[in-house]
């Protein structure tokens, strides 16, 4: 086709930049963007991260290893449980202690039950990202809300735990603590049965998500995705089943794995995942044995001997990993938290571009960021 | 020594690289290997498409200030041969330390460079977009550095003060002079509260 050059000149488009955030609903925190948009198309994504530094890392080279714990809480606010076991088992790892086979059950009946609020946090966020106003957001306020409760019970708080301890748990959990776990697991069954019925067949939400922010298994690896995000992409890369920590080895579980790698396929993912979760802390429940919950022998001030250990564990936005380096005495010599949030963020840009401006904020709400652990 | 449950030995990965590229490493031990640093990406490329290693992930990078020298330090993954790969380089000049980027391998070094780069201070040669990431730009120094705040040696973790920010340089970091030290120290009598005149930043 032959295009005249005052034709050319009459539709000739500017190209807008459009900023999104720091504070702004769909951006899940602090976050922001700035988008170059051509009509509705997005053509290009800058991120802008850092409002919510903290310093952990720097900060954590001052305390010692106790002290750190409390750090590691708030680098992953929704998933506490899990960050605080990437850094207890690296110190342990270095230290060298032997974990109580007990501990190890309660621990991951506590992953398990975190990730399982994690994702219908994500549910309920998504829910309103994609514009399913209120409903989703309130089903899965009221699940999390019975799983924040049994937590409260557990460690005293009902977002910084700080429970797990370099070589085993604080204290001993309640003496009811099966029978409530049992009783949240049945709410939670039915919040699945919810979120099921009312987001997987929507015609609107599939027309909404079905397609959109598509990336490649090759390009997903190479962007460093991990969690759901790659797993969607159908890569099988789940820590617990390629280098099972604790006792994963033991029960039985299925990595889930999508197809496309949409938006779609990532919510779908993690709704999976929520009663692969449910199966396995089921399975926890019924193995959980009596014992000790801390080594015998601890020592009152803990020291490492020099060298350094690279531990990661599959937190419920992927790879959780933490590079300790020591050289000797009672505190970290370099502390640093490799944040899975981060690593997805890489791949915001491929995946939103060419997309609509509506579309590109699903895609971030479908990788799951949580601003405090990309900032740290 | 400890060493990750699939982590791959540091003495086979060395004997391998050094056959394919002769001279490349620099030494090596059960844990990691250590490259020359002006050869990273070559050495990272090399692992990346060997079909021994398959290296496809870049799964964390990080640095380390060793006081005379920084340590940048690569943890690569294999996913089908389900490894780990720990790769060293390092920086010796600790007062402009460059090294080469790995975003031209791997694409997920894209903004994990760019926090080493603000943290840390190690410039990356090759990396499309190095900005600072978490700060400001004008912050004075970078965070992780063992002499954080001009205190020297390294043998403080560096938060005990606050920097006085020279405005003309921002990258430097001074003292502040004495006289504004002094001021600070010695209150002149009565000069807690503010004086009569002054009537706040919004008086009409």
């Amino acid at each position: 086709m032959v295009v005249r050059p005052e034709i050319e000149r009459e539709f000739e488009t500017q190209d807008l930049l459009l900023n999104v955030g720091p504070q702004h609903p769909s951006t899940h925190g602090v976050f922001r963007m700035v988008m170059e948009i051509d009509g509705e198309l997005v053509k290009d994504v800058v991120p802008y991260i850092g409002y919510l530094h903290r310093g952990a890392e720097k900060l954590c080279e001052t305390m010692d290893y106790r002290q750190g714990i409390g750090f590691m809480d708030r680098t992953e606010y929704l998933a506490a449980f899990n960050a605080e076991l990437s850094y207890v088992m690296a110190v342990e790892e270095l230290a060298g202690l032997e974990v109580p086979d007990r501990a190890q059950w309660l621990r991951m009946i506590l992953c398990e039950m975190n990730r399982i609020a994690s994702h219908l946090m994500f549910m309920g966020a998504f829910g309103i990202d994609v514009g399913v106003f209120g409903t989703p957001f309130i089903y899965a306020w009221r699940e999390r809300e019975a799983i924040f409760d049994l937590f409260e019970e557990v460690s005293g708080d009902r977002m910084m735990y700080a429970y797990f301890r370099p070589g085993g748990l604080a204290w001993e959990v309640p003496v009811n603590f099966t029978e409530r776990v049992r009783e949240v697991l049945k709410a939670v069954n039915q919040g699945i049965k919810d979120f099921d019925g009312l987001l997987t067949e929507n015609e609107v939400f599939i027309a909404r998500t079905r397609g959109v922010g598509a990336i490649s298994a090759a390009d997903a690896i190479d962007f460093g995705m991990s969690g759901p995000s790659l797993r969607a992409s159908g890569v099988p890369l789940d820590i617990r089943r390629t280098e099972p920590y604790l006792k994963y080895a033991e029960v039985d579980f299925d990595v889930v794995v999508g197809q496309n790698g949409d938006v779609y396929d990532r919510y779908l993912c993690r709704l999976q995942e929520l009663r692969e979760s449910v199966r396995i802390v089921e399975q926890c429940l019924e193995k959980l044995p009596d014992g000790p919950i801390m080594p015998e022998k601890m020592p009152r001030m803990l020291r490492t001997p020099p060298g350094e250990v690279y531990i990661r564990t599959e937190a419920p936005r992927g790879e959780y990993g933490i590079y300790l380096v020591s050289e000797g005495g009672n505190r970290p010599y370099r502390l640093k938290v490799r944040s899975a949030c981060l690593s997805n963020l890489q791949a915001l840009k491929h995946m939103s571009v060419g997309q609509y401006v509506a579309d590109a904020i699903i895609v971030l709400g479908s990788i799951d960021i949580v601003l405090s652990e990309v900032d740290r | 020594m400890p060493k990750g449950p699939t982590q791959l030995d540091g003495h086979l990965v060395a004997e391998r690289l050094g056959q394919a590229l002769p001279g490349i490493v620099q030494r090596s031990t059960d844990e990691w290997v250590e490259v020359r640093p002006e050869r990273l990406q070559e050495a990272l490329r090399w692992l990346h498409d060997s079909e021994e290693f398959d290296a496809a992930q870049l799964s964390n990078c990080c640095g380390v200030d060793r006081h005379h020298h920084f340590e940048m330090v690569y943890h690569l993954q294999s996913l089908d041969l389900n490894h780990q790969i720990v790769v060293k380089a390092i920086v010796l000049d600790h007062d402009r330390p460059s090294l080469p980027s790995a975003y031209p391998v791997y694409k997920g070094a894209l903004l994990q460079e760019r926090e080493v780069y603000d943290l840390m201070g190690i410039e990356f040669e090759g990396h499309p977009d190095l900005r600072r990431i978490f700060l400001w730009d004008g912050f004075p120094g970078h965070p992780l550095r063992k002499d954080f705040l001009g205190i020297g040696a390294g043998l403080t973790s560096g938060l005990a003060r606050f920097p006085y920010e020279d405005k003309t340089d921002p990258d430097r970091i001074m003292n502040p002079p004495e006289s504004m030290r002094a001021a600070a120290q010695e209150p002149e009598a009565g000069s807690q509260e503010p004086s009569p005149e002054w009537r706040g930043e919004q008086h009409p």
